[in-house]
Parts: C-alpha cells; structure tokens; sequence
C-alpha cells in the first residue's frame, strides 16, 4: 500500500468514538408506514406524481425531480399511499411528504434483489449516468447533491481520478466502515461503473488509518484480481476533515480546487462509500435508491448499531431498536457531532441524506461558558481551507457581509474545526455559516442585477 | 537652554504660519457649494440613521427635502418618522402634511407560559441563523425566536426582550415607527401599524400560517383559522391570509367584536379603557358566548 498521506493545513483530531465499528449491518425491519420527504436532496424538493389510495412498489417511482439539481424519490416499500401531507423533518419545520401504508414487501419488475455479484458493466457511459440519474442517487455522505449532476463531465475537461471517500472523518459514525468490510466486492464494482461512466483511468479510496483493516482488505482484493486494475487504496492520517471533499482532494493528488470552483478543475471526481455501493445496485442490479446504512449511536446507548434502512422509517423506531433513548441524553443530532445538526423531534422520519442518529450524552453536549475572544488563533491554525474563522466571525456580527465575501467567506466547508478548538468556546461555526448564508444573498442578488 | 526652547517656537511657529495660508486658499480654491437649509434641516431631524424615510441617513434625507422644496414646492412623499416634519416643513417654508404616527407591534404571544419550549437553543445569538436551524423552541415555525434582532437593530431604545414571556417589547414612548425592527426579522412576526385613535389599537397577535390542528399544538393563543373574527367583522376589515386573520388597520373602526369573536385569545387590544361588566346586559347573548367558549378552549 502507498505510505500515508494527508492535507497540509489545518484539521483538527477529536476522539473517535466509533462505538458500533465491531456492529455488523443488521437490515432493519419494514415499518408499518413509511414517511418519504419529497425534498431529499440539496436543490428543489421533488413533484409527487402519486395520489392518495394509490397502490405502489418498492422501487417505483413516486415523485419526479424539478430542475436541474434536484433528484427522484422512490417508495421504498409496498403498499397504498395513504396522503400526502406535511411532516416534520429534523429542524422542527414542515415539509411536504408522501406516506405510505406497507403491505408486504414486493418489488418492481426488472430489479435484481437477489445478492449475486454482477461484474459485467453492459450499460454505456450515458447510459450509466442516465441509470443513476433515473434511481435517484444523490450524495449520502450528507451533503445530498445530486450524482449524477456530478458525473457529468464538462466537454472541455477531463476526469483523470475518481476518488472515493472512505474517510469517514465524522467522530462516531460507522456507516461506511461496516459497508466496506461487509461489501467489498459490490463496492469496488461500484467504483468501476463510476470510472466508466466518467472515464477517468484511476480510482483512489481513501481511507483513514484508524480502519486499517478495511484498507488492507480491500487491497488485497484489488490485487488478487485481474479486473479491478486501476483501482488503488490510499491510506490516510486520520485528522478531521479528511473526508471534505477539498481536503481528500489535496490529501491524494496534491492539487487545490480553485476558491469557487468544482473539483472537477482538478481532474478529480469524489464519490461517498455509500453512494458508490448505491451507485452500484443502480447500475447493475437496476435498483433505485430505497434504503441506506445508518448508524445509531452514542456513549450511553445500549446497542450501538448499523441498520440498513428503507427510507422514510421513522427515527424514533431506530432509537428504539438501539435500546430506546438513554435518559441523559442531552442532545439529539442528525448526522455526526462534528457537521450534523440538533435535532427538535424524535420521530423525524429518515431520509437519503441521513447518515447517522447520535444521541450526545450530559457530559458531552453540557454548555460551554463563551468567553470573549482572546486572540489566540488557534482557529486560524485549524482551518483547514486556510481562512481566519475569528475575523469571520466578528465581520458576520456586524453584519459587514462585503467584507465577509472579500475575506473569502465563501471557502469555508463549515466543517467547524474552528469551533471545536476555540478555548474561548465561541460558537465561530455558527457565526460564519450566518454570515456565509448571507454572503450568498448578498451575491445571488448582485448577480441577478 | 532658552535658547532651544525660543528657537523651536519660533521655526514651528513659522511652519504653521505658512501651513495655515496654504490651506486658506485650497479651501477656498475647492469650495463645495451647498445649500446651507440642509444643515439646518439635519439639525432638527432625529439622526439616528434608522433608514425610517427610505433613506440611508439623516443627511440624505436632508438632501432630499430640500431638493423637493426647492424644485416641487412640497415635502409629498418625504416622511421622518422619528422627527417633527413641521419643523422641517417651517425651516423650508412650506407646511406639513402630518404623516399618520405608526408603532411597531409584536405578533407574537408565544409566551414562555403559552407555549412553552420543547428544546433547548444553545448557538449563535442570532435571528436570522436560528431561523435557519430550526422551528423554533415552542416548535412554531413562524412565532419569534427571541434573539432579539429587532432590539439589536432599533436606534431608539424602544425593544427590549422581557426575561419573563422571552418575547420583544415595544416601548410605546420610544417607538417611532421607522420600520427597522420588522426589516430586522426573519419571520416577519413584527409589523408597523398605525398607532390608532387615542393610541388604541387592535391586531392579531399571532403570525402562524399553519392549520388550525398544527396550530393548536404548540401554542394555547395561536390563530387556528376558524375564521370567527372575519365573519363578525361590520366592516371588512379582517382578511384571511392563508390559516391567518389579518386586521387591516385602515379599515379597522376598534369597534372590537373580534376580540370578543376570538376564541383563542389570539386578537388584542390595547390601551382601551376596561369594559364595562358585561352583568348590565340582561340576558343577552354576548356574555353567554364568553363563557361558552372559556371550556371549549381549555378542552383544546
């Protein structure tokens, strides 16, 4: 395997916590009524084009993206859909959703359920990208952009790498982990299809070295067979956020994405362990994006698991299956404790982007006493994008938003390093999203002029 | 000794001397020509900045208004709101057409009591960014976070946000009505409202577009929709807005029925002197109405 490499700059190392890393992916069972969000992506939310009392397939199509990055939904259960209504997502907000009361388990015609390893990649590259584009695969590491968007390469580039992140950089968090060790061969399937379908003659999964073992299994799959040519593994100093796409970038080839631009201006293509399996049962098995790996966790919880989940299972039903919620938890998060956010309810249900339920116990979510800023600049020293998070931070409160964007607001990738090494206990993060969130207007607006 | 001391008064002296012609004749030479009305105007104008006119600042307003004057010959369309126009309109020689005094108001009684917080926010102290977080601690996605933009932003002292109900409070006195506080926040939950007769006025205290059902879950005083104010209205002046009644107070008599009408309490009225004991109606139907409606509220 290739020595170690990581990023230059910035970073931080919280503990890990990956309490349910030894947990194997246990596939959960079908609720009784599943909630599907029709906004699961990063653009617009999707159009229903089901109505209620409908009869519906796992895997059929029930509502169609609108515009350009926006992507399908599909049921990912059998039954009758029972509304289409409101539900409250995580952030306590309303938002339009299809439910769907579970009758059996039956699929749609022409998918391949069936656990066989199909190598043979039949389909062309359009055809590939048009397959992803179709199922609804967006970017589960959380992000929740649209795929294919991504695989579309402008005519006057060229792909050279597809890197996979297998960083899993998030404290806690193990979904990916435990897909690789469990699908190694359907997950390097999935990173030839995404070479096909891009064209680019390397593949790279870059894994942290706190997973060790997944990297040297996968390389010796890789080098125990003919076909995964091109395909390599590169091990990484685990430092958070290893996994930002900008940050792997760097990490592997050593090149930077220009402030504003796509990776794509550096040859380089980044696709999610999870997306990449997804991507996979797309492709070849013509499986559209029904269930996902979640990881329910946390230093209290009973059982700390992975479940494979259809989307729209209630998250309350997660936490209950991992030995129900502790009683001092103090803070319930969607997603990982570095980039995920609070949550209002319990019974939000789960969608593409959810990666993982951490339940924060006392001790660690306990208020932290703000103080004023010092000065000190270990902030500055933790930014991995190489920006002055306490500068930011007094701009966004002012709300001098031109100063904020000539002080290249808009690089930051929000991954809150800065935040976690403030000793004044500043909530920087939130500052600077404020203030990058308004940087945006102030742009858009500029634009549109 | 003396000598250096005498020496270094005389040369700086000479030095400011000279400094002091030279910048006579460059001050004369670049003379900007302004209309000395606008400095007077300013001087009675408030200069707070508050943006109340539709201008950036006192002094553009300033600008403004003289310009009008001199070119039009009326102050149409130009309004201090935190100042007295007629002082402005005497210094210009014209009169004042007196703008309607408006106030802010709050349309929000999410109380701490009335609804009470589901979750706890620890973040930014920020409006705008919690607004982007989340519902909101009592869970209603349009009531007011209570991070108090709308204190941070007013010039004139007149928002405080009280401990007790974690709501903001408009200091009747201070207000002037400039606008800055309902730019301020993200949900709109403030609006400038005229400050009626007598200063009494009447509006609907809740800004929650959400059905009625929804409505009713998070919060004891919220509009539910039910449309009881907008049929017992004699002068269409409530409106329905999506799931919220709207009084517009243009048309509003304060006759206040509405009050009366809302069985969620949602509709207030302020300043008005207390009704008198509903007793002296001899068997009418109004106090029957009042105390049918107590039990059906506490069973919602």
């Amino acid at each position: 395997m290739n020595p170690i490499k990581t990023f230059p700059k910035g970073g931080v190392h919280p503990e890990e916590n990956k309490l349910s890393s030894d947990q194997p992916i246990i596939t959960f069972e079908i609720p009784k009524q599943v909630i599907i969000p029709l906004g699961q992506c990063l653009g617009a939310p999707a159009e229903p084009i089901v109505a209620k009392g409908d009869k519906v397939k796992v895997g059929q199509l029930i509502a169609t993206a609108k515009g350009f990055i926006s992507a399908n939904v599909h049921s990912s259960v059998s039954g009758t859909v029972n509304k289409i209504d409101e539900v409250m997502d995580h952030t306590g907000y309303r938002k339009p959703a299809i439910f769907i009361d579970v009758e059996g388990d039956e699929w749609l015609e022409g998918i391949d359920t069936s656990d066989t390893l199909v190598k043979d990649i039949t389909l062309s590259r359009q055809e590939i990208i048009d397959r992803i584009k179709q199922h609804g695969i967006v970017g589960l590491g959380g992000a929740t952009f649209p795929t294919y968007v991504k695989l579309m390469i402008p005519q006057d580039k060229k792909a050279e790498y597809v890197i996979i992140n297998a960083a899993e950089c998030e404290p806690y968090l193990t979904c990916d982990n435990r897909l690789l060790l469990e699908k190694p061969m359907e997950f390097l399937v999935g990173v030839k299809v995404i070479m096909k379908a891009v064209d680019a003659p390397k593949g790279v999964i870059g894994i942290e070295v706190n997973k060790i073992e997944v990297a040297k299994k996968l390389d010796e799959i890789i080098k125990s067979d003919k076909y995964f040519e091109g395909i390599e593994v590169q091990p990484l100093k685990t430092k958070y956020p290893q996994g930002g796409e900008k940050q792997i970038i760097k990490s592997i080839t050593g090149r930077e994405v220009p402030s504003g631009k796509l990776p794509i201006e550096t040859g380089c293509v980044v696709v999610n362990v999870a997306s990449t399996f997804a991507i996979y049962e797309a492709v070849q098995k013509n499986k559209p994006l029904v269930y996902r790996v979640v990881t329910v966790t946390g230093k209290s919880v009973k059982k700390p698991s992975n479940f494979l989940v259809r989307i729209g299972t209630p998250a309350n039903m997660l936490i209950e299956a991992a030995g129900g919620l502790p009683e001092d938890t103090a803070n319930l998060i969607n997603g990982g404790p570095m980039m995920g956010k609070s949550v209002s309810v319990t019974t939000f249900p789960t969608i593409k982007g959810t990666s993982g339920i951490l339940m924060l116990n006392e001790k660690d979510a306990q208020p932290r006493q703000v103080s004023n800023c010092i000065r000190c600049g270990k902030c500055v020293q933790a930014c991995p994008m190489g920006l002055e998070p306490y500068l930011l931070n007094r701009l966004a409160r002012q709300n001098n938003f031109e100063e904020t964007e000539k002080h290249n607001i808009m690089d930051c990738i929000e991954c809150g390093s800065c935040e976690f090494t403030c000793p004044a206990n500043i909530p920087l993060a939130d500052y600077i999203r404020y203030g990058k969130n308004k940087t945006g207007q102030l742009i858009r607006s500029r634009n549109q002029k | 000794m003396s000598n250096v001391l005498l020496w270094s008064l005389v040369i700086l002296g000479i030095l400011g001397g000279v400094a002091a012609v030279i910048l006579f004749f460059v001050a004369k030479k670049f003379k900007v020509e302004e209309n000395p009305l606008i400095d007077e105007v300013e001087s009675v104008l408030a200069g707070a900045n508050c943006g109340g006119c539709g201008f950036a600042g006192c002094r553009n307003f300033a600008e403004a208004c003289v310009k009008a004057a001199t070119e039009k010959q009326s102050l149409a369309g130009l309004n201090c709101p935190s100042s007295d126009m007629s002082k402005v309109a005497g210094l210009l020689g014209l009169t004042a057409t007196v703008a309607e005094p408006m106030i802010a108001v709050v349309r929000c009684n999410g109380t701490c009591e009335n609804a009470p917080s589901k979750v706890h926010y620890e973040g930014a102290d920020i409006c705008g960014f919690a607004n982007t977080l989340y519902a909101g601690e009592n869970g209603c996605p349009n009531g007011c976070l209570g991070l108090g933009d709308c204190v941070k932003k007013c010039q004139f002292n007149a928002l405080h946000i009280n401990k007790e109900t974690g709501l903001p409070e408009v200091d009747e006195d201070k207000c002037v009505g400039c606008g800055a506080c309902a730019k301020a926040c993200p949900r709109g939950v403030i609006e400038i409202r005229a400050k009626g007769k007598n200063n009494r006025r009447v509006y609907v205290a809740c800004n929650n577009t959400e059905k009625g059902a929804v409505a009713m879950k998070n919060c004891k005083v919220s509009c539910i929709a039910c449309q009881k104010c907008f049929k017992t209205c004699p002068f269409e002046a409530i409106e329905m807005r999506g799931n919220l009644a709207y009084i517009d107070f243009t048309k509003c008599k304060q006759c206040r029925k509405c009050v009366e009408a809302c069985p969620r309490g949602s509709i207030h009225e302020v300043n008005f002197p207390p009704r008198k004991p509903k007793v002296e109606a001899p068997a009418e139907e109004k106090p029957a109405e009042v105390i049918k409606e107590q039990p059906n509220e506490s069973k919602e």
